[in-house]
């Protein structure tokens, strides 16, 4: 039913049935025998017509804000080159994530600034073989930002709240939520790679009542981009922020502060635990979804240990 | 016996509209259509010039053995009225004499009432897709938004009381259209349209044939029940104003009423408080209620509502 909400514009029909979609690896490579040229010239004209439509209004954003031309022709290929070269994310387990069908990621949250969940979000669209895409949980802070707001409603991502988690999952997407909220990023550097405490598990719920299948995530690397060695809670205060990171560089060197350490990623999809066989009712036995919500945990840090040690040195 | 239905608000469009097409429905015996200004045409339906916070309302619906009304009345902008104080008057105070009226009668058995989805207010904390038992997170506090919530509560209180009168409540989305003229569609006309500057809301829009449509259906299913009725699909306020063919001016959310008054002098553009939450944050409705217990899907989506609009501006220059 939500498939025939979106409303395709004329402009995203044409791009979506023929343009080329935005370059990843996999795709390079599957079409490494074709001609360059006019691989290229048709690129050109299909950039022009996104770039009309973005001009004109003609594109089709879906019930919750998400705009799949925006988040594919400009944020992706914005956070690409980080994602690639900066942080050389390297991705491990994403068969874990189903070609179709709804699943919920959950993932450690650390890094100061949410950057995990992006990169998060350009693993599973560019590495996945379906190029899904994730749809993001975020808190209300994000949504009345101005600009940010924006941003993260048209990357996918809306409100962490039962009825959307359980909307997004029961129409088929995959889903995802970071449980530690600001306790994960804004935690500082002495505390990294501990999980912090999980909200209430409302994650856990509406995963069971969906019947899809959680994949506890791991993402080691988040941490080091900026390491926060103070919270200059008063000044957070004032400015309505849950913390105000002081690392190294932020904010003795202002704006250059802002540039992420280029700290080696790792991301870990572990195997899903699914929650369909569960018995009817189940959402609603708080004792099964602590059960769950604990197992989620605790493969979640176990899985945080293995990468530290397999990533060996901070910066790969 | 067929049905014997009182209208309010009969001398604005979708009122007079909603009167005159209830005339030829299966099993409508009699309309009577009320209000306090005569309507601009002449109408099919009986006619009955009289305030709904006179009590000469419940005689009327006394003699003539009304069973269904349909309460339309609910003006949105102090500029229909003359004023704030005397639209309040009207909305509230005019609820509940209607109510007073409905609850004495014994011939009643059937309320419809034309609410808005703005008594949902907007917010950074609502879920994308707003249903109707939830309540709302940030609840309106000023103008028509804020009387039609409590026009709302009103309409509970009546239904606790009268438990054998089936009440509906429709929630409608913007009602958009080449008949209709509100504070949004006033607002969208202007040749420079002042936006929020970081924001770009999601709305929904419902064409007035849709409106008309589901209010009918309301009637003479007699349904019960709150529903949300919007037309598939969101527009940013972006692509709106471009479907508009509009000039975009995105300002700091504080100086919007400032700007925006400033600019639309004369027009009819809302920028209450209320209104400018709804700018900044938007809102949409889940409308599967209305789907699966009213049997109602609407014609026009979102999109095609509001290119209606569009080109009837258009045509009109």
């Amino acid at each position: 039913m939500d498939e025939q909400r979106i409303r395709p514009s004329k402009a995203a029909r044409r791009v979506g049935a023929t343009g080329p979609r935005p370059i990843s690896p996999a795709r390079l490579a599957a079409h490494a025998g074709e001609v360059k040229g006019e691989d290229r010239s048709e690129e050109f004209t299909s950039t022009l017509e996104v770039v009309k439509s973005r001009l004109t209004g003609d594109y089709s954003v879906d019930d919750f804000g998400f705009d799949p031309q925006f988040t594919d022709r400009v944020l992706m290929e914005i956070f690409r080159p980080l994602y690639r070269h900066w942080f050389r994310v390297e991705v491990s387990g994403i068969d874990a994530v189903p070609s179709g069908g709804g699943a919920l990621i959950v993932a450690n949250h650390s890094g100061t600034i949410a950057l995990d969940s992006v990169m998060t979000q350009v693993a599973v669209h560019d590495e996945h073989p379906a190029h899904r895409n994730l749809r993001m949980l975020g808190a209300d802070l994000v949504f009345q930002t101005p600009f940010i707001g924006d941003l993260a409603r048209r990357a996918g991502h809306t409100l962490a709240c039962h009825a959307d988690a359980e909307r997004l999952l029961a129409s088929g997407e995959v889903v995802g939520v970071w449980p530690e909220g600001f306790k994960g990023i804004g935690k500082p550097f002495a505390e990294r790679y501990r999980l912090q405490r999980f909200g209430r598990g409302g994650f856990v719920s509406a995963a069971v009542r969906t019947g899809v299948p959680i994949i506890p995530t791991a993402i080691v690397g988040a941490e080091e981009i900026y390491p926060m060695i103070a919270n200059a809670s008063v000044l957070a205060r004032f400015l309505g922020l849950p913390f105000f990171p002081v690392t190294p560089t932020f904010p003795a060197l202002g704006p250059l502060g802002l540039i992420p350490l280029p700290s080696k990623w790792l991301i870990h999809f572990d195997d899903p635990i699914p929650t369909d066989h569960l018995p009817p009712g189940s959402a609603d036995d708080p004792a099964v979804l602590f059960d769950i919500t604990d197992q989620v945990r605790e493969r979640i840090q176990r899985r945080l240990y293995d990468l530290l040690a397999q990533r060996g040195g901070v910066f790969g | 016996m067929g049905v014997v239905a009182v209208v309010t608000g009969v001398s604005r469009y979708l009122g007079g509209m909603v009167a005159d097409l209830l005339v030829g429905q299966p099993g409508v015996d009699r309309v009577i259509g009320v209000d306090v200004i005569p309507p601009p045409a002449p109408l099919t339906a009986e006619f009955v010039r009289a305030d709904i916070r006179n009590p000469v309302l419940g005689r009327i619906m006394e003699d003539a053995g009304v069973d269904t009304v349909v309460h339309m009345g609910v003006i949105a902008t102090p500029r229909q009225a003359g004023g704030r104080s005397v639209m309040k008057d009207i909305n509230v105070i005019g609820t509940m004499q209607l109510l007073a009226a409905c609850q004495r009668s014994e011939s009643v058995r059937h309320l419809v009432v034309k609410s808005t989805a703005a008594v949902y207010g907007s917010g950074p904390r609502d879920p994308a897709l707003v249903t109707e038992d939830v309540p709302p997170r940030h609840p309106p506090t000023s103008g028509w938004a804020k009387d039609s919530a409590e026009v709302e509560d009103y309409v509970r209180a009546f239904g606790r009381r009268r438990s054998d009168v089936h009440i509906t409540t429709l929630r409608f989305a913007n009602i958009v259209g080449p008949g209709m003229r509100t504070g949004m569609t006033s607002y969208l006309t202007m040749p420079v349209v002042p936006t929020v500057l970081g924001f770009d809301p999601r709305l929904q829009f419902v064409h007035e044939d849709d409106a008309i449509d589901v209010t009918l259906k309301a009637v003479v299913q007699r349904s019960r029940g709150t529903y949300n009725i919007a037309g598939d699909g969101v527009v940013l306020l972006s692509q709106a104003v471009h479907a508009m063919n509009r000039i975009m001016l995105p300002v700091p959310v504080s100086t919007l009423s400032f700007v925006g008054r400033s600019l639309a002098r004369g027009a009819w553009a809302d920028f209450s408080r209320d209104q400018i939450r709804y700018l900044t944050y938007g809102r949409a409705l889940d409308t599967s209620a209305a789907a699966d217990n009213l049997g109602f899907w609407p014609r026009f989506g979102s999109h095609e509502a509001l290119a209606s609009l569009a080109s009837a501006v258009h045509a009109h220059g």
